[in-house]
């Protein structure tokens, strides 16, 4: 039976860690919780998730072409790529939501492809996953929604649960609208009830899919600061799928760019601003012309016209 | 004859198209039966269900049945009274509604009412990426969504269908015996006499059950199969009705064909 600890293996407790509300024993001056990347020390060298020589396809289009990456405990890692460069393809292949043409994807040392659907749902039950929009269950309310993996995998009882869902929600500044349904929720809480959700059980690896879009800028800050907040809290590994350059690297321990189906550009964030390469260069300073073209292929406008003229 | 050979071509591919679907419904209907066990095991789930479908429907069979019943009456004692048979009445809106009306009736409505609005909810739930959230959670979507929805579907139709069948006599009733003046004795008596259990009743439960499982599976797989738009959840939903209306049609003229030979 799991049973999600009251704070993931830290000194103090995940709600006084993560949360950006005062707490009993905590005047309301006290210094916010700290924003630095975790040491290197603190990564382990085995990693949490590795992808060896992945290749993808959907049919007869190639979406993934040969990747590699790893990402160890304690990091938070950002990847970051154009529309259809297959960043989401490379997170559902890490979820085992799809199972890789060639190569190997291992998530705590246990091979995706070589996986029973048991086995692939128990490994499962030590990941967590926030999707673009939440995907909140709309039938639930929010107590329920962050109740559903703790009712659905444990045996807890009711006053345990009823502690944990309120001390995740209190983690993400919403243990008063546990009583909320989802259609009552603007986008940035529903996001963070979401992530709530997805750390119910304090899992080894959260997902993150686009977790910054649609946002408005205080959503996205809070949102940003409590990724990184939870991820250091749980000391799992973190990968999130995102678009906002900005944000992201002020979070993140590493960034993965994904073009064409293959990593062109890697490195820590610092790295990534200093970077002259081309493809960098234009995503990081969101320009028009550069490897990544801005229009899609078509025949030049003065064919057009001559056939016109025809 | 390039239209023809277009027009062939369109054939085989519609046909091919719907024997695929039909294997893959027959396959999705296996796995919804080998995932069925937490359906039961967690009680609840198909309760919740049963409510959804079946007492959310109960406003629409109960009125229904109600005037079909009295159409039967109205029509009934105006043939009956050719043949100066008009004691038969109660018979003729029994047997009607028994053996044809109740279950084809009421699972026509209950395919527009329930079957829609699961078509509509397990869409939905794909359409904002539910599913998948529970898939991710290590919680089988099939388990935990559609195999109780299913099962509410398959308890809740015989049910409605007697209910509907219930109201169809007392309106039946309404009209012939208290509206027109039929002969209250009669019309029960004959009745009793001439129902048979097994052969009628029974027989219209059988069919009822048979609709509300192809009704159920018709709803569960076009939620699950639809296309994760707006667009495809429309779609999915009318395909639900108007194959469900055409499947207990069907599936009515085979069962009628088998139960009522007049052996």
């Amino acid at each position: 039976m799991i049973v999600p600890s009251m704070c993931a293996g830290h000194p103090q407790p995940m709600n006084q860690a993560i949360s950006n509300e005062p707490t009993a024993n905590e005047s309301p001056s006290s210094e916010p919780p700290s924003n630095e990347p975790i040491s290197s020390e603190s990564i382990s060298n085995e990693p949490v998730v590795r992808l060896e020589q992945v290749r993808f396809a959907y049919g007869e289009r190639e979406i993934l072409r040969g990747v590699d990456f790893a990402v160890h405990r304690g990091q938070l890692v950002a990847i970051m790529g154009g529309s259809g460069s297959g960043k989401t393809t490379l997170l559902r292949l890490i979820g085992g939501q799809l199972h890789a043409n060639a190569g190997k994807v291992t998530v705590a040392g246990q091979d995706l492809g070589a996986l029973s659907t048991s086995a692939l749902y128990a490994l499962r039950r030590r990941m967590g996953m926030l999707f673009q929009f939440g995907a909140l269950f709309t039938d639930m309310s929010v107590f329920d929604n962050v109740a559903f993996p703790l009712r659905e995998h444990t045996d807890l009882p009711f006053e345990l649960i009823r502690d944990l869902v309120l001390m995740k929600l209190h983690a993400v500044g919403l243990r008063g609208a546990a009583a909320l349904m989802p259609s009552e929720l603007s986008g940035g809480m529903a996001r963070r009830v979401a992530l709530a959700r997805a750390v119910a059980l304090d899992p080894l690896l959260v997902l993150y899919d686009e977790p910054f879009a649609g946002l408005d800028p205080i959503s996205l800050g809070v949102t940003g600061q409590l990724i990184r907040q939870l991820n250091d809290a749980l000391g799992a590994a973190s990968i999130m799928v995102t678009h906002d350059v900005r944000v992201s690297l002020e979070l993140v321990d590493y960034v993965y760019f994904v073009s064409d189906g293959v990593i062109v550009a890697r490195g820590t964030p610092e790295e990534i601003r200093a970077s002259d390469d081309p493809f960098v260069h234009q995503f990081v300073h969101a320009e028009a012309h550069g490897p990544v073209p801005f229009h899609y292929p078509a025949p030049p406008l003065a064919s057009l016209l001559d056939e016109v003229a025809a | 004859m390039n239209a023809l050979l277009e027009l062939l071509r369109k054939i085989g591919a519609m046909t091919i198209d719907g024997v695929w679907r039909l294997g893959f419904i027959a396959r999705f209907f296996c796995v919804v039966l080998r995932y069925s066990g937490q359906s039961f095991r967690r009680l609840p789930l198909t309760i919740r269900e049963i409510y959804f479908s079946g007492v959310l429907s109960l406003l629409i069979i109960l009125v229904s049945g109600l005037f079909v019943g009295m159409v039967l009456g109205l029509q009934g004692y105006d043939i009956l009274q050719r043949f100066g048979s008009i004691d038969a009445l109660g018979i003729m809106v029994a047997l009607s509604l028994l053996r044809e009306l109740g279950p084809v009736v009421a699972g026509l409505l209950f395919a527009s009412r329930a079957g829609s609005a699961v078509t509509a909810e397990i869409g939905l739930m794909k359409t904002t990426e539910q599913l998948q959230a529970m898939d991710m959670m290590a919680v089988n979507p099939i388990a935990r969504v559609v195999a109780p929805r299913f099962w509410g579907g398959v308890i809740s139709m015989p049910l409605l269908a007697a209910l509907f069948s219930a109201m169809g006599i007392l309106g039946g009733w309404l009209i012939g015996v208290v509206a027109i003046g039929v002969d209250d004795g009669a019309f029960w008596s004959q009745m009793r006499a001439s129902v048979d259990f097994r052969y009628d009743v029974l027989n219209g439960i059988i069919k009822s059950f048979v609709f509300g499982m192809a009704v159920s599976l018709i709803a569960v797989f076009e939620g699950y199969d639809c296309q994760p738009t707006a667009e495809g959840v429309s779609r999915a939903i009318t395909r639900t009705v108007v194959s469900s209306a055409l499947v207990i049609l069907a599936l009515d003229f085979v069962l009628t064909s088998f139960m009522f030979r007049g052996l």
